[in-house]
């Protein structure tokens, strides 16, 4: 809610930039609007005529080329055919204007809106491939605000102002010509006005911005008060501080009406100035009007013509101080949505090297760090393929830094050491390949929001219903979801049932596991789970998937015993390594946190050994 | 987000007077301002459709007869109305706003106000998001109806009669046939509303799918990139996006209708002009500036139509946030002091303090069964409890077991269906809320600060504390270490609800707050995250101080708080399944017991892989 950004790029440009087939659709719109303001330009013309020369009986006074078509037409009329053809006339070129007026708006939002979804898309799809670093760097309210209310800035500015700027430049262009062509000197009062009025109305918006400003400062503090009363309601109540919370309130609900109601007279001051200056516009249009009417150089066709024009003139006039607001807005939107997509994508590899990963994976001297703060330094050591490797360690020893250096969710730097699987480096391998093989679960699972089975299968479509059963029994899970009224159609997430930490935790490994990886990764993945449901999994990965390499970590040491080749690291570094039964035996951290274990077997806890 | 945005879709299509006039109460004060703005109006509405006739004056003398002897006077006339309209304007932008933002102001306060007084349950029931909109927006939407479209819809009514009127005093028949033209404007324009309503309900809920697909898509990216499943989610996504343009177009191709539909309705009003008017004038039997009047009128009367026929939809449309102002307005709070004991102890904002016993810190649960009022399980049966004033109860058990409802319920947030609770042997529904919640202090689990300073938060507590007060409390509590560490000391700011500090250190700072007015009674709901150790060991000693020499019921989720209370309850689904001192529930080697031990070992284990 703070300072903003207020950075900004050239919308238009951006639009442009990210619209490949829509731009034929905003130049048929610049057409259309041509037309429809030619149309509004003549239709005055036909009430013109049907003044003049229908009624007073004027000489027919329109363009040349066009004169001796128009008087073979009309001359062998009665007065009252005239009256009549001038009457068709003016319908007609009204629907003239109308259609173009539609079509104008249809192809102008035809354009927009597929310039929005293009952008969507383009935006969705650069998420997903932009890499976990930029994901965890930024915050996810700060990107949906970005994708949801700057994208829809751009397109109302897409679908309203951008074109806006054209128009007016048509018409007045258009009109001022027209006016000319009929009397100069009566155009003259409004070219001195019609810059009178464009720069009142910048001035305007300058005016207000500022003040503008602090009111919606005001109006967020307001709602950060209320926020935190809502929020906080129970403090607020245990602390019996409804007075203070009210008289809290009652300063920023004042300052903020107080502001908008000295808005209230800037507004007043300057509506009431804008409606004057029109209002003088056509006072001094009718009073040179008709000196010139009685000098003869004006006919009422003519002076009619002007006040309709002046009329049509001063509002788009008027709104261009509006509309420049909403450039402005629309580049720092631009701006904010051009941050996201400018960051390259992570680089997958592609096309690399595709071999296959049932073999042993080799940390060389493998070092690694978030900014400043070194996570992993000078790791060596090797995972046997097909076996089960545990690692132990406190949390922040980099337990899962080693996991998201396995899944290529993070890059190791040049020189920072390297990562073998088998006889290739990690850098040669195609990032996907890596992923599909390294079967990673994470310890708090993402579940979304679709039935339990689609988020089992989520990564396999048109995984049978046998496959993903299958699959949630391994993973300890199918009892549960039986027992939900839904079954395996059970919704999760926000509109469907809530599952708990052990039950998501469950569905991800169940998620994993149908993949089929050779290579497992379980990041403290069943810290949720109790021990007798957690044994219960990993024996029957180990007996259905022989041969898969899983690396598991956990505090459990009893989720760690049974593995091959236990790893235990603090502070980055490897302290010891080894079978359960060397390190039992070893001063060490394993050691201690095993004594702990077996004291509390020993009292008569239920966790047998294996 | 999905369901607000249906929300504003109740279907209503008509104007429903009742629902305006439950607001008549908040109108009242600003009728004179209404009246006034509608006056105005009226006025310029006037003026407005004078400038036609006006216009008749220079057509009919100066441009068509050519004398420009009444030049002087027309002038002055002219400018005078100019001069007019200019003040009104600007009278009206100012009253309006006025309008608008002290209405604003003052159905803002009431929900607040009212906020105050409802109970727990409520909250329970309604997400602050929720709220927050009832607050913010929906007051907003009324007012701004209230204060601009009210007027906006009385002048262009007033500018439809008026200028029809002009018109049948000129040339009845001519009028009449314009008149004519207006239903099937009106008729057509309301056809396209409901269209547009339905088109537009349609793009919301497209919308917010696509709100909700980024969310899930960034939120849950890590996820999508370990399963490499970011292409099916780009697949689906373009399925969403394809929606939303469908139902986008589809909206503004219903939208786009509306202009052209006028500009071709004003052209056939200006042709049949053209054509009676003309003929009329053409043998005489009507002035020519009569006819350029009637161009006049026939070109500006068919916007205020399509403009009264939105603002109609509008107000329709603002029923559902007055609806809901109302519900929110409406609804009784569960907790209500007694006329007599607001009479004696004060109420939530006007406390008679003379009259307030001190709290020795007994604390007594009589015969006390309790359901929440949103739930059906009778959570407490004829539960019994007596706390010796300076004695500790630690509540314990599984996460979501229902620990919380003791606390509840000796806070006055819930009342016992049955039964009483009794501080220092009174029922404390013979108190005021306020008598108990200022003698309270209260520690949550996450510890909600307030925008301002530190000092300004743990001054929350006791809101006399003099600077020292303010700096004891910290020293007692261990928390002066978090104001030390900050540049600006006590005066540091701590964010929108704390987040510039870490959990720790708001935890800290949230004891000071409980402690600053030295409460008798602690009502404490110890946190489970983990946070460093050195400040996990500064919590633990400032909670064994707190509780020290005071009377509380504690969540506990600590060994040593556990350990060192006199007396512990054992919650399961809801029940107390064990109650007793340490050691002879320790004994009983039941449910306590391997809670107890199981909370050891990770206790354990956590410390031996920090150290």
């Amino acid at each position: 809610m703070g300072k903003q950004n207020h950075k900004r790029i050239p919308a238009l440009k951006f639009i442009l930039s990210h619209s490949s087939g829509q731009k034929r659709w905003f130049f048929l719109a610049v057409l259309l609007q041509f037309i429809s303001v030619s149309a509004n330009v003549l239709r005055p013309h036909i009430i013109r005529l049907a003044l003049d020369y229908g009624i007073a009986g004027k000489e027919l006074d329109v363009w040349d080329p066009i004169k001796p078509a128009m008087l073979r037409l009309l001359e062998p009329l009665e007065p009252i055919g005239k009256l009549a053809a001038f009457a068709v006339a003016a319908v007609v070129v009204s629907m003239l204007s109308s259609a173009s007026t539609f079509c104008y708006r249809l192809s102008i939002s035809w354009g927009t809106e597929q310039f929005a979804r293009n952008l969507r898309e383009k935006l969705f799809s650069h998420i997903q491939s932009l890499p976990f670093k930029w994901h965890s760097e930024n915050q996810t309210g700060d990107i949906i605000q970005r994708c949801t209310s700057d994208m829809n800035v751009l397109r109302s500015f897409s679908a309203n102002q951008m074109l806006d700027l054209t128009r007016t430049i048509l018409m007045v262009a258009t009109t001022l010509l027209s006016m000319l062509a009929m009397n100069i000197r009566l155009t003259l009062v409004t070219l001195f006005f019609l810059p009178i009025i464009g720069g009142y109305s910048a001035v305007f918006h300058k005016l207000i911005g500022n003040r503008f400003q602090s009111a919606e400062e005001a109006e967020g503090e307001l709602t950060v008060v209320v926020q935190e009363n809502l929020t906080a309601v129970r403090v607020v109540r245990a602390f019996g501080r409804e007075r203070q919370e009210l008289d809290k309130f009652d300063e920023k609900n004042n300052t903020y009406a107080d502001l908008w109601l000295k808005l209230g007279s800037v507004f007043g001051v300057l509506w009431g100035l804008g409606d004057m200056v029109t209002a003088l516009l056509v006072f001094f249009t009718v009073v040179a009007g008709s000196y010139l009417a009685a000098g003869g150089s004006l006919t009422l066709g003519e002076f009619m013509v002007f006040i309709s024009y002046i009329h049509t003139l001063a509002w788009p006039v008027r709104a261009m101080g509006r509309t420049l607001t909403e450039v402005t807005k629309a580049g720092v939107a631009s701006f904010r949505l051009n941050e996201i997509l400018s960051h390259p994508p992570e680089d997958m590899r592609e096309g690399m090297e595709k071999p296959g990963l049932d073999v042993d994976i080799r940390f060389e001297d493998v070092s690694f760090s978030y900014g400043e703060k070194e996570a992993l330094s000078n790791l060596s050591f090797t995972i046997p393929k097909g076996k089960v490797f545990g690692i132990l360690g406190p949390t922040g020893s980099g337990k899962s830094t080693i996991t998201y250096l396995l899944n290529g969710l993070y890059d190791l730097e040049i020189g920072k050491g390297n990562i073998y699987f088998g006889d290739y480096e990690i850098r040669q391998i195609s990032r996907e390949h890596l992923r599909r093989n390294v079967g990673l679960v994470l310890q708090e699972p993402f579940l979304f929001s679709r039935s339990i089975k689609d988020n089992i299968s989520i990564a396999k479509p048109g995984a049978q219903l046998d496959e993903i059963r299958d699959a949630a029994g391994i993973a300890s899970i199918d009892g549960s979801i039986n027992s939900f009224a839904k079954g395996y159609e059970t919704l999760v997430g926000e509109r469907g049932v809530t599952l708990s930490g052990g039950q998501k935790q469950r569905v991800a490994i169940a998620r994993t596991i149908l993949l089929g990886s050779p290579i497992l990764v379980f990041d403290d993945s069943l810290s949720a789970v109790d021990l007798e449901t957690d044994k219960k999994i990993r024996l029957a990965i180990a007996e259905r998937a022989k041969g898969t390499t899983v690396i598991l970590i956990s505090h459990r040491i009893n989720t760690l015993m049974g593995s091959d080749l236990v790893m235990t690291l603090e502070n980055g570094k490897i302290s010891d390594i080894g079978t359960h039964y060397e390190l039992k035996e070893r001063e060490g951290l394993y050691k201690r946190i095993y004594d702990l274990q077996a004291d509390y077997s020993d009292q008569g806890g239920s966790q047998a050994n294996e | 987000m999905n369901e607000d945005f249906l929300e504003g879709f109740d279907a209503q299509t008509t104007f429903n007077f009742k629902i305006w006039k439950k607001l008549a109460v908040y109108f009242k004060p600003y009728y004179p301002r209404i009246r006034n703005s509608i006056l105005m109006m009226s006025l310029v509405c006037v003026i407005d459709v004078a400038f036609p006739i006006l216009m008749k004056f220079a057509v009919d003398n100066f441009i068509s007869a050519g004398d420009l002897s009444m030049m002087l006077p027309y002038c002055a006339g002219y400018l005078f109305l100019v001069a007019i309209q200019t003040w009104t304007t600007f009278y009206m932008t100012k009253n309006s706003m006025s309008i608008e933002m002290l209405l604003g102001k003052d159905l803002k306060r009431a929900s607040f106000v009212h906020l105050q007084e409802l109970g727990l349950s409520y909250y329970n029931q309604n997400a602050v998001g929720w709220l927050l909109a009832r607050v913010m927006s929906d007051t907003e939407r009324i007012t701004s109806v209230i204060a601009w479209a009210l007027t906006e819809l009385f002048w262009s009514m007033a500018y439809i009669v008026f200028s029809l009127g002009a018109m049948m005093l000129m040339d009845w028949r001519l009028g009449a046939m314009l008149a004519l033209l207006m239903p099937v404007l009106v008729f057509a324009t309301s056809a396209f509303r409901r269209k547009l309503l339905v088109a537009n309900r349609i793009e919301r809920a497209a919308n917010a799918r696509i709100t909700a697909a980024y969310n899930e898509g960034i939120t849950g990216a890590k996820t999508s990139k370990t399963l490499v499943i970011e292409k099916d989610n780009n697949e689906q996504f373009k399925e969403y996006a394809n929606d939303l343009y469908k139902a986008s177009f589809r909206n503004t191709r219903s939208n786009a209708i509306f202009q052209p539909l006028i500009t071709f309705a004003t052209a056939l009003s200006i042709s049949t002009v053209l054509m009676y008017g003309g003929a009329k004038t053409l043998f005489g039997a009507m002035e020519i500036g009569t006819l350029s009047v009637f161009i006049s009128y026939a070109t500006a009367t068919l916007e205020p139509i399509q403009w009264s026929v939105r603002l109609l939809a509008n107000f329709v449309s603002t029923q559902a946030s007055i609806e809901r102002f109302n519900s929110l307005i409406e609804t009784e709070p569960d907790i209500v002091d007694t006329p007599g004991v607001v009479e004696k102890y004060g109420d939530l904002f006007e406390p008679k303090k003379e009259n307030w016993e001190p709290i020795k810190g007994k604390i007594e649960f009589r015969n006390v069964t309790f359901k929440y009022p949103d739930g059906d399980d009778i959570v407490l049966e004829n539960f019994n409890l007596v706390v010796p004033a300076g004695k500790n109860v630690a509540i314990v058990g599984e996460t979501g077991a229902g620990k919380s409802t003791l606390a509840n319920l000796a806070c006055r947030f819930y009342e016992p269906t049955e039964g009483q609770v009794l501080i220092d042997d009174v029922d404390i529904r013979e108190r005021s809320q306020l008598w108990l919640h200022s003698q309270l202090g209260y520690v949550l689990q996450d510890p909600l600060l307030f925008s301002g300073t530190i000092e300004e938060n743990i001054r929350f507590g006791k809101l006399d504390a003099t600077q020292e007060e303010v700096v004891a409390a910290a020293k007692l509590v261990y928390a002066d270490s978090v104001a030390e560490r900050q540049e600006d000391g006590y005066q540091t700011e701590v964010g929108e609800g704390g987040s510039l500090l870490s959990t720790g250190e708001k935890q800290l700072i949230s004891l000071a707050r409980a402690v600053i007015a030295d409460p008798p009674i602690i009502i404490l709901d110890e946190a489970t995250s983990s946070i460093d150790t050195h400040t996990e060991k500064l919590i633990q000693n400032a909670i064994s101080t707190v509780l020290s020499e005071r009377t509380s019921l504690v969540v506990a989720h600590r060994l040593s708080t556990i350990r060192n209370a006199d007396f512990i309850l054992v919650v399961s689904a809801g029940k107390i399944i064990e109650q007793g001192a340490h050691s002879s529930l320790m004994e009983q080697k039941g449910a306590y017991y391997s809670l107890y031990k199981t909370l050891e070992i990770e206790d354990s284990i956590e410390k031996q892989l920090k150290s």
